[in-house]
């Protein structure tokens, strides 16, 4: 044996690092699906869109569906609501990006492309999650009267955008559209 | 356990028997019964005695609650109300689990404050010490998990925020509180590896106690001077000594934990975790348990963004940070001298410290608001100012009092002035007998 290794030293060499390099790939194929079988499994993946009748929704008129296990505020806005949004500038928002799915990420949070767009502005459909740790922020309060968290004081203004408190950012605009006048697909 | 020959010695034929191919009643003997330990130890050393039976106790009455409980979203706040109702004692063994988990936290608590003020982690017990702090890492985890299954709203709520942390990381954030998850939101997937997980763990914490006593054994224990042990007049062994004091300790610590079993048991919870989960309704304020107060109070004291990092990465940042710096203890402290009996500046600042984590730990019960978020950035300050400026400073320009020679030394020194005056202090201590 050690005869061999002395006079043949790159085969054995060879070897070891082969049995090395297929020990940790197959460490590392076999840790894998155990890591993978903790991310959402088919079911949760499979409830991804959600429809949802708006016709009943007079001006100032808010209701909450659950998608994904979220709650996702879907809001008729009045006149002044709209028109406090409006008045915002950029530079005054915490975060200026739209955070919309539905148009080009670095998209500006102007009210118009927060909201279900051209001839829709009255429309804002958003995941009711507060940006910070996740809680349901509670609507029409805080101090500019948007949604307020409970849970460490986040304000949101009437388009959803974050004005103050601890979050980092807009609350998010899923994927969604109005299939029919008085309906939306959401995700 | 390692150093010095054993003194066992079987007095059976059987005894001698199993010696010569299992010695474990010689590592029991060895490590409990003849053991040397300071003959100085106060009050203070017993709570590793009742840690190991809370773990022991919580172990117990976890197993039997998991046979009757069910970790199913439907059924899972239900079948907690049934182990309430109509278990035979299931009230009893659940309030023992829950409140056990705070008593838990309480001798802990009292356990590493022990360490600090006597600076029990410095050399050569750094290891001893982040073992310590490992099991601490390990039973944060298993508290946090078990608050969930019962699946209340304040579970539910304060599975949500805590995994809401991990959203803070860049990049991955998303993904891993993904995999936490094992969904999009807390749910159903969430609940059941929480539970699987949370019947994992003790035996983790177990596994560490092992190593934990072992490192011990392996340096033998710090003494209140802070003075190795040097001769055999330093110690008495372990039994009856330390373990008729450790007796002593544990009967008065389970008197006040069936005190609260029997006649508070839900002052330490919250009444918010008597309604089911609802995902779509936060309850005015999420509040933590009692034992997290303090890091929740650190998480929320940063409001402000420090340079790239914002005010929620920087928050986590700081919570995690808060546990993390334990861990360099033993390093950060500068000073010769163990034992803060000797160290009257250090003293001073280690009782500031203490009032101070107290402090958090109100702020956290408070709304973030206001003065209270004020009051939250200067305890925070404090807290690591302590560690990270205090610690190593103080050790290089403060002047320790004079140290005894030896164990022996201080303790015939306290009873020479204190044993006429006080005579319960000669009598309340029989391991001072020369």
């Amino acid at each position: 044996m050690s005869e061999t290794d002395i006079e043949n030293p790159a085969r054995r060499d060879f070897l070891y690092i082969a049995t090395g390099m297929a020990g940790v790939v197959g460490a590392g194929a076999v840790a894998w699906p155990f890591i993978d079988q903790m991310r959402p499994d088919a079911s949760t993946r499979a409830l991804s869109s959600v429809e949802v009748d708006v016709a009943a929704l007079e001006p100032g008129m808010s209701l909450t569906v659950k998608w994904r296990g979220k709650p996702v505020f879907v809001r008729n806005r009045t006149e002044q609501e709209i028109e406090a949004a409006k008045a915002v500038k950029l530079d005054e928002l915490k975060d200026p990006v739209a955070r919309n799915a539905n148009i080009a990420s670095d998209a500006p949070a102007n009210d118009i492309d927060r909201s279900a767009g051209e001839g829709k502005e009255n429309w804002l459909v958003m995941v009711g999650v507060c940006t910070h740790l996740g809680c349901i922020p509670l609507g029409q309060q805080g101090d500019f009267g948007g949604w307020f968290c409970p849970c460490h004081g986040s304000h949101y203004d009437t388009a959803g955008r974050i004005r103050k408190g601890p979050a980092p950012e807009n609350m998010t605009v899923p994927v969604f559209e109005f299939i029919s006048d008085t309906k939306i697909r959401i995700g | 356990m390692s150093e010095g020959h054993s003194t066992y010695e079987p007095t059976t034929g059987l005894g001698r028997w199993f010696d010569a191919r299992l010695p474990l009643p010689r590592l029991v003997y060895d490590s409990f019964i003849a053991y040397p330990v300071p003959r100085n130890l106060n009050y203070m050393w017993t709570f590793g005695g009742i840690l190991s039976i809370m773990l022991v106790s919580q172990i117990i009455t976890g197993i039997v609650l998991a046979m009757h409980y069910a970790s199913d979203t439907g059924i899972a706040f239900g079948s907690v109300e049934k182990i309430m109702r109509d278990v035979n004692s299931g009230w009893l063994l659940r309030y023992m689990h829950a409140n056990g988990a705070s008593f838990f936290f309480i001798a802990v608590y009292l356990h590493i404050m022990r360490g600090l003020y006597y600076g029990s982690y410095k050399a050569p017990r750094e290891l001893l010490w982040i073992l310590g702090c490992i099991i601490y890492l390990l039973m944060m985890a298993t508290g946090f998990m078990g608050y969930v299954l019962p699946w209340g709203q304040m579970s539910f709520w304060g599975a949500t925020v805590i995994t809401g942390f991990f959203t803070a990381i860049p990049v991955v954030g998303t993904w891993i509180q993904e995999l936490l998850l094992g969904g999009f939101a807390v749910d159903n997937p969430t609940l059941n590896r929480f539970f699987a997980l949370h019947y994992l763990l003790p035996f983790m914490i177990a596994g560490v106690v092992v190593l934990h006593v072992w490192a011990l054994h392996v340096t033998g224990q710090n003494n209140p001077t802070g003075i190795e042990v040097k001769s055999k007049t330093d110690t008495v062994a372990f039994t009856p000594y330390a373990t008729i004091k450790d007796a002593l300790g544990m009967i008065v610590f389970l008197i006040f934990f069936a005190y609260f079993i029997f006649y508070m048991p839900n002052y330490l919870g919250h009444p918010d975790n008597y309604i089911q989960a609802d995902p779509l309704k936060t309850p005015a304020h999420i509040v933590p348990e009692w034992y997290f107060l303090p890091f929740y109070a650190i998480l929320r004291a940063i409001t402000f963004n420090i340079g790239p990092i914002d005010s929620k990465l920087g928050g986590v940042l700081a919570m995690f940070g808060a546990i993390a710096v334990l861990f360099v203890v033993p390093w950060l402290d500068t000073s010769k001298v163990r034992s803060a009996v000797y160290r009257p500046w250090y003293r001073l600042f280690f009782w500031i410290f203490l009032i101070d984590c107290v402090f958090l730990g109100w702020l956290g019960s408070r709304p973030a608001e206001g003065s209270y978020v004020i009051m939250a950035q200067i305890a925070t300050l404090y807290y690591f100012g302590f560690f990270i400026v205090i610690m190593p400073v103080l050790g290089l320009i403060e002047t320790p009092r004079r140290l005894p020679n030896s164990i022996t030394e201080a303790v015939l020194e306290k009873n020479k002035a204190g044993g006429a005056v006080h005579p319960e202090g000669a009598a309340a201590s029989p391991e001072t007998r020369g």
